[in-house]
């Protein structure tokens, strides 16, 4: 297993298998510092197609257009293989940045990781 | 990373400057004082928080497009307090530095939003947030950004 380095370890909490749906849990703050890591990490996980990828954001506090181009990317990757990419509990600040960039209607956003995976 | 922090007599300004390194790293230390000067002068949270983004879009876009990535060259960012008074609104003014490759202020356009992909969102998101932005060429090499949210 490639090892990740600690800026990566703080922001994701968790990865969750279940079934054919991997569940990823962000924390802390997303910009350019760990972005690039993250969607390295991202992309490592999609490379085995999952049908549903759903990305818990509630422990999110602030992301910035970094964030937002790799959840971007990730979500293109998903659809060019028939999957979906879900994001759950976006905190005000976080869906700020969806609202400004007029992405909040392009992804499919939740308000609870339940709410995603039924 | 160094602060300076300047209190001047209370009908000019009220200032706090950081010279950071063009390194990520110290993005997360900006963001608390932006959060910090923006409450300090009576920006209501949920403004302060797009304040925060739009400023940290700027310093990445520094990093990236002025320094050509993460080096120890210098971004200078400056808080200040407008009061108002005369034509002047009560606003936060802040002023990005560099000392990097010029940017033509033309070529600082937001992107055409109904294409979905990543990047190039950051000037949109700087000229969405913030009240007024002004580019300047700065002394022999460099940019200065200035940004202003108004206090109400």
């Amino acid at each position: 297993m490639r090892e990740e380095d600690s800026s990566t370890r703080e922001i994701i909490k968790d990865i969750r298998h279940e079934n054919q749906t991997i569940v990823l849990v962000l924390a802390g703050e997303i910009d350019m510092k760990c972005s690039p890591k993250l969607r390295n990490k991202f992309m490592e996980l999609l490379r085995n197609e999952p049908p549903l990828f759903v990305i818990n954001m509630q422990q999110v506090e602030f992301m910035d257009s970094s964030g937002l181009g790799v959840l971007v990317e990730v979500l293109k990757c998903s659809r060019r293989y028939g999957g979906q990419l879900k994001l759950v509990g976006l905190g005000r600040s976080v869906r700020n940045i969806f609202e400004i960039s007029r992405l909040d209607s392009v992804f499919q956003i939740y308000d609870t990781e339940e709410g995603a995976l039924s | 990373m160094s602060v300076k922090t300047q209190k001047q007599d209370s009908s000019i300004k009220t200032q706090i400057e950081l010279c950071i390194c063009a390194d990520p790293e110290y993005l997360g230390a900006v963001r608390m004082a932006v959060r910090q000067v923006a409450k300090v002068v009576g920006i209501a949270e949920d403004k302060s928080e797009s304040v925060t983004l739009a400023v940290v879009e700027a310093l990445t876009n520094v990093i990236r497009h002025s320094y050509g990535g993460p080096c120890d060259k210098p971004i200078i960012v400056k808080l200040s307090k407008i009061d108002g008074s005369g034509k002047n609104k009560p606003a936060l003014e802040i002023t990005i530095r560099d000392f990097g490759r010029h940017v033509d202020p033309e070529s600082m356009k937001g992107r055409d939003l109904d294409k979905i992909r990543p990047g190039g969102l950051g000037v949109h998101i700087i000229q969405s947030v913030m009240d007024e932005i002004e580019y300047s060429r700065a002394d022999e090499r460099g940019t200065c950004l200035r940004m202003l949210k108004y206090i109400t």
